[in-house]
């Protein structure tokens, strides 16, 4: 952003008192930095809000289900209508979420999301560069049929070049959880529960373009690509880590102790991968050409047939699992430079882990959406996660 | 979008069509505006008596309606076609038009309702219609205006028939009536015979916000006045205005109604309320339309989403309450890194700047091809007939043919005309701003 936001003391939308580094109003989420700037004030830019502050309004209205952290839809604007507009101060909000006096659109709910329950942590950010938030996640705690801890957490990314990317990474996102706290409490082994979750969160996507895959095909002149998204789930199981992905975004593992090897547990469907595992570029060449990023697997009507590709690791030490999109691993591709932003203490404090990784990719550019979920390993006892 | 239903009005829809995507410090928007009015499905068929419309008919009475002396029989006729097809209970008087204007009929200042005994008085009454003096087109628009003013009908109408030109009479003398009656009520103009002015007919139907257009056969009126009264009679809610919001610090840059025809309401706003105006679109019956509304709002940073306009139809409500709102639909604006999204331009967009660029290649051909410049004649044509050929506007491509010799349509290479019928040329030109919508 061009402009240093100004010293604000309490919210414009909801008048909540404010911490001079807030990013977002702890009150109703409000998108701080959308604030022009005022002459002779500023403050740092980037960052997530500071900790001890209320949780934001993402995590805020999913209280119903303390269990699970999910996404809603994006049509609906953060702020209501009838409350003063985030971005010039002196204009309400319409009816249709923009304010009437500068005309611009109010944070919505899925600008800047946070949750954190026993177990695991995320975050989800618009990021600095794109208009709307087309990442999701979704995290969940479930007992094994033995009444020990499952911890599950799905992170998906919405293909922007396709129709409605935001509902489709929504949609992934819940039937893939859904679909693994069910199996894992029926007994299923984690590695086939993974597997199915991606398959049903496939199917959640698919079914999206339903309707519209057939107007298409008597109206070609409207050019609509079918809903689609990335996927990458993560579940802890006793001393069991299973992770499974389609399309390119990534699991870490960190483990506490920086003397050890941390690693990536995921292998990207995207063109640089391919490249590289052909053997036809170097790892330097592939990601610094255009079309590094391609990815050659996704979930949607459009996709081929859809391959789940899972992995379970036995870790012999504790630590942490990152799950994310490439919103934040651009900035921090290897396992090494991912370790480097972890904080040491990220298995006690996961939330402040999640919110430090995403103020990292936001410092860095924040060209994209940003989605990062944060499990300790082993997983914690109910109760003892970080205020 | 959005869409409201009120008893007794047409049921109206906003479509926008736009990129909303701009470049990093991309200042400018541009949409189409699809208007739609549609029957109230819900609502009783119009066929009891209609007291919210009247229409005064004005009948150019010259002594040049005399040659031939079958134009004047032709005015009459189609003048009584006009009658018969009044719905009953709509109010109407019949003005005859000279250097001065008189009523006709019903007469004192007053306007009749239609029912089978005044539409057989006024047809009587035509009878005694005869050509003899002047052109003073201001004095009959002005009669018509208080006749209709006396109505209290929500939907007021024109229909005036002239054959010459305005020579009685200062142009700035109807250009200060234009300029009064504007808003007042609707008016259609029709030319009959060759004798008359384009610019003139097509100034006042703008003015007024109907249509205009050539009978180069008095034969034809009558025929030409039954539709242009059916259209009327189909009208169901006068008064309607396109309402744009634009945030602040942003400006209207443009407002064109560009289908059925183009028409600039640029200069026709009328301030509503803090950052808002009105652009009079006239009265609405069963029918679309297609508004290019460009805008220019501040440059916000990449990855901002703001509001660019709000387009609405607003009708007014009696007795001073807050206008009604019959539709509305948003602009919008979402600056992007992403050139791909930045760059593409909306075929709904594109395809009406042609349009309106077609209609104002015509114009200005034909001025220069009166002031006999053949160079700049030939490059405007030209260029019309490319415009005409890519959007498939054959209408307009065949007008355009009795004007130039086409050489190429693709390319837009032409050749004037040796000799071009009078009648030709003021055709094209009278039909130059229609347009066509864009093919699916």
């Amino acid at each position: 952003m061009s402009q240093l936001p100004p010293q604000l003391t309490v919210c414009p939308a909801c008048h909540e008192p404010l911490e001079p580094a807030d990013n977002f109003c702890g009150g109703c989420g409000t998108d701080l930095s959308a604030v022009p700037s005022a002459p002779g004030a500023a403050r740092p830019a980037g960052g997530p809000r500071r900790a001890g502050t209320p949780p934001a309004r993402g995590a805020d209205d999913h209280r119903a289900a303390p269990r699970s952290g999910a996404v809603p839809g994006q049509p609906a604007h953060g702020t209501g209508p009838g409350t003063p507009c985030a971005a010039c101060r002196s204009g309400m909000i319409d009816n249709d979420g923009y304010c009437e006096n500068c005309g611009h659109a109010q944070p919505r709910e899925r600008d800047h999301m946070e949750h954190e329950s026993a177990g695991v942590a995320a975050v989800s950010d618009r990021g600095l560069r794109h208009h709307r938030n087309e990442d999701a996640f979704a995290t969940s705690t479930a007992a094994l049929p033995d009444g020990s801890p499952a911890v599950v957490a799905v992170v998906s990314d919405g293909v922007s070049s396709a129709a409605r990317p935001d509902e489709a990474s929504a949609a992934a996102c819940a039937a893939a959880r859904d679909t693994l706290v069910t199996g894992l409490a029926g007994g299923t082994d984690p590695r086939e529960a993974t597997r199915r979750a991606v398959v049903s969160a496939a199917e959640a996507v698919a079914a999206l373009a339903g309707p519209a895959a057939e107007a298409r095909e008597h109206t070609p002149y409207r050019q609509e690509n079918a809903p689609a998204c990335t996927i990458v789930s993560a579940v802890v199981t006793g001393d069991l880590l299973t992770v499974g992905w389609v399309g390119d975004s990534r699991a870490y593992w960190v483990p506490d102790d920086r003397g050890t090897q941390p690693a990536r547990l995921t292998e990207d469907d995207s063109w640089a991968a391919q490249m590289v595992a052909a053997g036809l570029m170097s790892e330097a060449e592939a990601y610094a050409d255009e079309r590094a990023h391609a990815i050659t697997g996704w979930l949607g009507a459009d996709a081929y047939e859809v391959e789940p590709h899972t992995a379970s690791y036995h870790p012999d030490r504790p630590g942490v699992v990152v799950v994310c999109t490439d919103g934040l691993w651009n900035y921090a591709e290897s396992a090494e430079q991912m370790a480097a932003v972890v904080p040491p203490d990220a298995r006690s404090r996961p939330l402040e882990c999640a919110r430090r990784l995403l103020a990292h990719a936001l410092d860095g550019g924040g060209h994209d959406n940003v989605t990062v979920a944060v499990l300790p390993f082993p997983t914690r006892p109910e109760g003892a996660g970080s205020a | 979008m959005a869409n409201a239903a009120a008893p007794g009005l047409p049921r109206f829809s906003v479509e926008v069509y736009q990129n909303p995507h701009l470049p990093e410090g991309g200042r400018e928007v541009n949409a189409i505006v699809t208007v739609t009015a549609a029957p109230d499905a819900t609502a009783v068929p119009a066929a009891a008596p209609d007291g919210r419309a009247a229409v005064v008919v004005m009948v150019d009475c010259s002594g040049s309606m005399d040659y031939p002396p079958a134009k004047m029989r032709n005015a009459r006729d189609a003048t009584a076609a006009a009658v018969d097809a009044l719905r009953d209970g709509v109010s109407f008087a019949v003005v005859a038009g000279t250097h001065q204007a008189r009523e006709v009929y019903p007469g004192g200042g007053r306007l009749a309702v239609a029912d089978a005994v005044t539409r057989g008085q006024a047809k009587e009454a035509l009878r005694k219609l005869s050509p003899g003096g002047g052109t003073a087109i201001g004095t009959w628009l002005r009669l018509a205006d208080r006749l209709l003013d006396g109505s209290g009908a929500a939907i007021r109408h024109g229909i005036l028939l002239t054959d010459g030109r305005n020579e009685h009479e200062e142009p700035d003398a109807l250009r200060a009536t234009l300029d009064a009656c504007s808003g007042r009520f609707t008016c259609d103009a029709r030319g009959v015979g060759i004798d008359w002015e384009v610019k003139e007919v097509k100034g006042i139907a703008s003015a007024l916000l109907g249509t205009a257009d050539i009978v180069a056969d008095p034969a034809g009126l009558a025929a030409d006045f039954t539709r242009i009264m059916e259209t009327v009679m189909g009208k169901e809610v006068g008064d309607v205005a396109l309402r744009l919001w634009t945030p602040q610090d942003a400006e209207v840059a443009f407002v064109k109604q560009v289908a059925p025809t183009v028409e600039d309401l640029t200069d026709r706003r009328e301030e509503a309320g803090p950052r808002a105006g009105d652009y009079p679109t006239g009265a609405w019956g069963d029918e679309s339309r297609d508004y290019h509304v460009c805008v220019r709002v501040p440059a916000a940073p990449v990855g901002r989403e703001m509001l660019a306009a709000r387009a609405s139809l607003v009708v007014p409500a009696p007795a001073g309450a807050p206008p009604q709102v019959l539709a509305q639909g948003l602009v919008r604006a979402v600056w992007t890194d992403d050139l791909t999204a930045s760059t593409a331009l909306n075929p709904q967009v594109a395809h009406y700047t042609g349009q309106a660029e077609l209609a104002h290649a015509i114009q200005q051909g034909l001025d220069l091809r009166k002031a006999g410049d053949v160079d700049g004649a030939t490059a405007k044509l030209g260029r019309a007939v490319q415009l005409a050929s890519r959007s498939g506007h054959e209408d307009t491509a065949k007008l355009l043919a009795k004007v130039v010799d086409v050489v190429d349509a693709a390319k837009g290479t032409v050749r004037l005309k040796a000799k071009v019928s009078e009648e030709a040329e003021m055709t094209l030109e009278t039909r130059s701003t229609k347009t066509v919508r864009v093919r699916k």
